[in-house]
């Protein structure tokens, strides 16, 4: 393992000190948690939430500031927070008006989250949750825990941090993420694992010039692992995937996010981007109304990268998309 | 020694047997997880240990609560609730039993309520499950453990993040079955059940 780092175990701690001083005009860690939180406070706003393992930066911490989350809560290493600490999360949210929890659909990250519901709950915080699951890879979900929760998690971040910001409702909210969710689609894949500080060895094994397509942001296992080929193939295959289960129609109107996985240059990332707008707007004649490209939803060193498509079912989501925010990584 | 002292004596030797498994822990969930349930476990366990030589312990619901809360808040993933639930769940019964096979049934209410899985999903249930009745038949073994533990190596998991994995979670023993062996090996090594 060669890594910039002191002891494994004290990676998370001085990671979100790092941060919070390197952008200290945006957030600040509440001290003795691993929650980073953004300084606005008390405009009477409904309080976001996100968090889950560390080894995703920029998510979460890097979406908090005004117009998106108001806190996010570190975990570990690829390990859920616990509830305590999301606790922490949510008090550090709360501006009275309820606070609302973006989760991805991981075992672990739901079990613990929900507890932490439990809990404000009995300290008088309205709380409710979306558990967002777009990874198309997941083919037979009832065998499985369910589809992962991914990089269209930023989608929701940036949806629901808009609305938040706009004046919405807990209760609007709650049922906007549920719209949103229905309408995300992620599949990602790999080129090499990813290593965990914390275990000091890759966490699966790739031959030289083997791809596993539909990978994890932790390096769970896709659905097929094949020879590396051109970018424009690898496109195609998502795009082929995607088609497959949104069954779109010309004009369709989508925001794209193409997610390096955090070892992938962007020399790369937008290569297999140039070849998506072929595919997309050339082949398959899509309005693809909003574009991002970037490392967002990382997987510590993983090569690959990772296609979001969002459906957009209501103008209002492409003026969110679009809403300005103050925060470390959007 | 008082029922109170054996209980510690069974967590202590459990926290051993933890941290000396750290590694094969998580070499077992690299191969059908993420590779650190011995890393949490171990983080975990330190944390249990460091709460309770603190204490002094009267009450067995007194103990488990500090077991719980320390698990849930060190362990994170899905071990920490999970374990967590258990010994709170068996903080709750205490109030009314000190019977093992009691309080053991009672904190596998409480990973079941949380986690959802049922016996043969490939999950530390796999091991809950058979040693509870055993412990209800009074005749618990180091073997019915070995049994269980074992039994979990052809299932194929349905559950957690190794239920992704399909077929290719087969052939693996699960690593939150191995660490539940653990905590039953040494409940009988510290006489725990001996009247």
């Amino acid at each position: 393992m060669k890594k910039i780092i002191n002891q494994p175990d004290h990676v998370v701690d001085e990671m979100l000190d790092g941060l919070a001083f390197a952008y200290d005009s945006i957030v600040k860690r509440i001290p003795d948690t691993t929650v980073i939180a953004r300084h606005l406070k008390a405009d009477k706003r409904v309080g976001l939430v996100s968090g889950g393992g560390s080894g995703h930066e920029p998510s979460h911490a890097g979406f908090v500031g005004k117009g998106m989350l108001s806190a996010a809560v570190a975990g570990q290493v690829f390990t859920s927070p616990t509830p305590d600490q999301i606790l922490e999360g949510i008090k550090a949210a709360d501006e009275g008006q309820g606070v609302f929890l973006i989760v991805k659909n991981y075992t672990g990250d739901v079990m613990n989250f929900d507890m932490a519901k439990e809990l404000a709950e009995l300290e008088d915080i309205d709380v409710d949750f979306i558990v967002v699951d777009d990874d198309i890879a997941v083919e037979d979900s009832t065998f499985t825990a369910g589809r992962r929760g991914v990089a269209g998690t930023v989608f929701m971040h940036k949806i629901l941090g808009a609305a938040a910001d706009s004046g919405a409702t807990l209760e609007e909210i709650k049922a906007l993420s549920e719209r949103v969710n229905a309408n995300v689609y992620s599949i990602g894949l790999a080129l090499s694992p990813a290593t965990n500080p914390e275990v000091g060895k890759p966490g699966f094994e790739l031959d030289g010039d083997e791809i596993e397509f539909g990978i994890g942001i932790h390096g769970e296992p896709g659905y097929s692992r094949e020879t590396l080929k051109p970018s424009k193939e690898l496109a195609q295959e998502f795009v082929s995937k995607l088609k497959k289960e949104i069954d779109w129609n010309p004009e369709d109107r989508f925001a794209l996010l193409v997610n390096g996985m955090g070892a992938t240059p962007l020399m790369e990332q937008f290569v297999f981007t140039n070849d998506l707008k072929a595919l997309l707007e050339g082949e398959e004649q899509l309005n693809l109304a909003f574009k991002k490209v970037g490392d967002y939803m990382t997987a510590i060193d993983m090569a690959g990268l990772s296609l979001t498509l969002l459906k957009i079912e209501e103008d209002s989501w492409i003026d969110y998309l679009n809403y300005p925010v103050d925060v470390i990584g959007w | 020694m008082s029922t109170t002292e054996k209980w510690i004596s069974w967590i202590s030797q459990f926290t051993d047997q933890i941290i000396e498994h750290k590694a094969d822990l998580n070499q077992l969930d690299s191969a059908i997880g993420d590779g650190d349930h011995g890393s949490n476990m171990d983080r975990g366990v330190k944390a249990v240990k460091e709460k309770i030589d603190q204490g002094d312990y009267e009450e067995l619901t007194d103990l488990f609560k500090d077991i719980g809360m320390s698990l849930v808040s060190k362990v994170g993933g899905a071990s920490g609730p999970l374990y967590g639930s258990a010994f709170i769940s068996m903080a709750k019964a205490s109030k009314e039993t000190d019977d093992p096979s009691l309080l053991l049934e009672a904190g596998l209410d409480g990973i079941t309520k949380r986690g959802k899985a049922d016996p043969g999903e490939k999950t530390m249930v796999d091991v809950w499950h058979p040693v509870v009745d055993s412990l209800k038949k009074g005749t618990l073994a180091q073997s019915d453990i070995d049994e269980a533990l074992e039994s979990t190596k052809d299932m194929k998991a349905t559950k957690g993040r190794a239920s992704y994995l399909g077929d290719r979670s087969i052939g693996h023993i699960d690593p939150g079955a191995q660490s539940s062996a653990y905590l039953f090996s040494t409940l009988l090594e510290a006489g725990v059940l001996d009247d």
